[in-house]
């Protein structure tokens, strides 16, 4: 693509970057902005750079916080006994959106894969050992559910993390897999049924 | 099923041509490195999503292009199947069934089978068991997805153990509990895919026989001689003792990716005492318990590809070849041959419909029939 001027061009290659955005698109926003009063352009700009400098992590959960402890992990009516580990932050927010979950979170930022040079140490999984072993406001941790993928790597991340915390005496339980509501049967895949069927639970009326 | 047309564009040495097919005999015809071979592997691709003699996907592009794409319309039960391949160099194959893009390449697998016959890929026997482990690997995927599932799965945490031990020997350090989860999974799928392997071969390996008897003319004995690391009663035992050679050699050294399939004739090893004729007739007559197996599974006769088989086998071979082709043993047939008069001779003798295209370069001359 030839660009007009180096600052289109400029603009373009910033913001076609970003997921999901071609250069198409990128001169498309880019002309955009240029018609907007000035104003736009600079909150814009301002409300990334804000975004990116001022944005800090719950240092229990790692979950995003404006504060040095997210509401969650500070909310004493939710349940500190109990600890979800998610991979990453929208799952904090899918979990919550369900309203079925009074517990504390844990997020993992990532799950191992030695292919791409990603260890547990690269994960938040030395942290979760410490909460476990550190009760928060005198609560211990009685059980921790492990909500990783259900992915080879979010598999072998959570046997991982499971045989981990098992050793040292933790219930581990892991979100159930199967079926989905209003799913038939016969069009759920061979891997997802023999999982249902293995993990099967007690039906109470 | 059968394939109605193709259209190419820029793939190999074609750079754009369209060929509508009949539902039975097909030949591709012209000098060597005109494409016919080409054409074969277009109908491949469309098949499995990948060359039958070429594993990297780039090398599809006609040269100095960085872009190819194979379209084609399978009839099947009277629905037309629109299917759709392409990829730009760098970026990721697509393919898109009835203009709907597959999410996983996998799904495609199986949906139309396909077996070639190229007489002169004798390293199917030759070669090591990398060949074999992939021609039935190959062929299990086409019968059943839940195999391929699993050996995708397999492949996976073997490259992840194999990337875990290199790291260990790099670094020096090594936590051994970070390689439990995936020991843990090749072991269970050792277990799981070795049980889908034997059987598979205790019903595949007798339906040999008759086919050699048929083309070879002769009654020796073949069989196929399966072995594998999980076969063993100790196999987690033996996978777990090998680690401190999976920590030198950084890589897994027990698992069901050393299996190998041995063929045999007489009892004796087909690879170190067959004659040449003797590995050509059981090439053969492998490629055609595959087409069985096929139409077995899939109540459909799967699309046969036969590559340059008449300058590669000898008459009496091409005349029993020739016999279940007049016999209407097989469904539609792709064929390449470097001279027209013989194909022409060889059909128009036996009063077998064929439809001939004439190819030169890269480009489709001339369509004639018999
Ligand atoms: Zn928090």
């Amino acid at each position: 693509m030839n660009f007009p001027s180096r600052l289109i061009e400029e603009a373009v290659t910033e913001i076609s970057r970003l997921p999901g955005i071609g250069k198409k698109t990128a001169l498309r926003l880019s002309l955009h902005l240029l018609k907007q009063h000035e104003s736009v352009a600079s909150s814009l700009a301002q409300s990334i750079i804000d975004l990116r400098s001022k944005t800090s992590y719950c240092k229990i959960c790692h979950n995003i916080s404006d504060t040095e402890v997210c509401s969650t992990c500070s909310n004493p009516k939710r349940d500190r006994s109990i600890i979800c580990v998610v991979e990453d932050i929208p799952d904090v927010l899918a979990i919550e959106n369900t309203s079925q979950y009074q517990g504390l979170y844990h997020v993992l930022g990532g799950v191992i894969s030695p292919i791409q040079g990603r260890g547990p140490e690269d994960i938040h999984i030395s942290s979760l050992m410490e909460r476990v072993n550190t009760p928060l406001d005198g609560e211990t941790v009685k059980e921790i559910i492990l909500a990783l993928p259900a992915t080879m790597e979010g598999d072998t991340t959570s046997f991982f993390i499971g045989r981990k915390l098992e050793a040292i005496g933790i219930k581990v339980s892991t979100i159930a897999r199967g079926i989905p509501v209003g799913g038939e049967l016969e069009f759920t895949d061979e891997v997802t049924l023999g999982r249902s069927i293995l993990t099967r639970t007690n039906y109470s009326t | 099923m059968h394939l109605k047309n193709i259209s190419l564009r820029q793939f190999k040495n074609f750079s754009a041509d369209r060929f509508e097919f009949s539902e039975e005999v097909n030949c591709f015809l012209g000098l060597n490195g005109a494409g016919k071979t080409n054409l074969l592997d277009a109908i491949h691709y469309l098949c499995l999503t990948k060359s039958a003699f070429q594993s990297v996907d780039q090398f599809q592009m006609l040269h100095g292009t960085n872009f190819f794409m194979v379209k084609g319309s399978f009839i099947n039960e009277g629905k037309i199947l629109e299917l759709d391949c392409s990829m730009e160099s760098g970026k990721k194959k697509q393919l898109v069934l009835n203009g709907k893009p597959y999410q996983k390449m996998s799904d495609h697998i199986g949906l139309f089978p396909v077996v070639l016959i190229a007489p002169d890929d004798t390293s199917l026997i030759r070669d090591g068991s990398e060949e074999r482990r992939r021609f039935f690997d190959n062929m299990l995927s086409q019968l059943s997805s839940n195999y391929l599932n699993q050996l995708v799965r397999y492949q996976h945490f073997l490259k992840q153990r194999n990337a875990l031990l290199k790291q260990f020997h790099d670094s020096g350090k090594k936590d051994l509990s970070l390689l439990e989860p995936y020991s843990r999974e090749l072991i269970q799928l050792s277990d799981i895919i070795h049980r889908q392997r034997f059987e598979f071969i205790q019903n595949f390996a007798p339906g040999i026989q008759s086919h050699y008897s048929f083309i070879a003319g002769e009654s020796e004995k073949t069989d196929i001689t399966y072995t594998s690391d999980a076969g063993e009663k100790t196999f987690e035992k033996d996978f777990r003792n090998s680690l401190e050679k999976d920590l030198i050699l950084k890589r897994t050294n027990k698992g069901i990716h050393k299996d190998d399939y041995i063929f045999t004739i007489g009892g004796h090893s087909l690879k170190k005492f067959g004659s040449q004729g003797q590995q050509k007739s059981y090439l053969i007559s492998l490629k055609l318990s595959q087409f069985d197996a096929f139409k077995l599974e899939k109540k459909q006769k799967p699309i046969l590809l036969l590559d340059d088989i008449f300058d590669k086998l000898d008459d009496i071979r091409i005349g029993q070849l020739m016999k279940l082709v007049a016999k209407r043993d097989f469904g539609q047939l792709f064929i390449t041959d470097a001279r027209p008069e013989r194909s022409i001779k060889i059909f128009s003798d036996l009063q077998i419909p064929a439809k001939l295209f004439h190819i030169e370069e890269g480009k489709l001359t001339e369509v004639t029939s018999i």
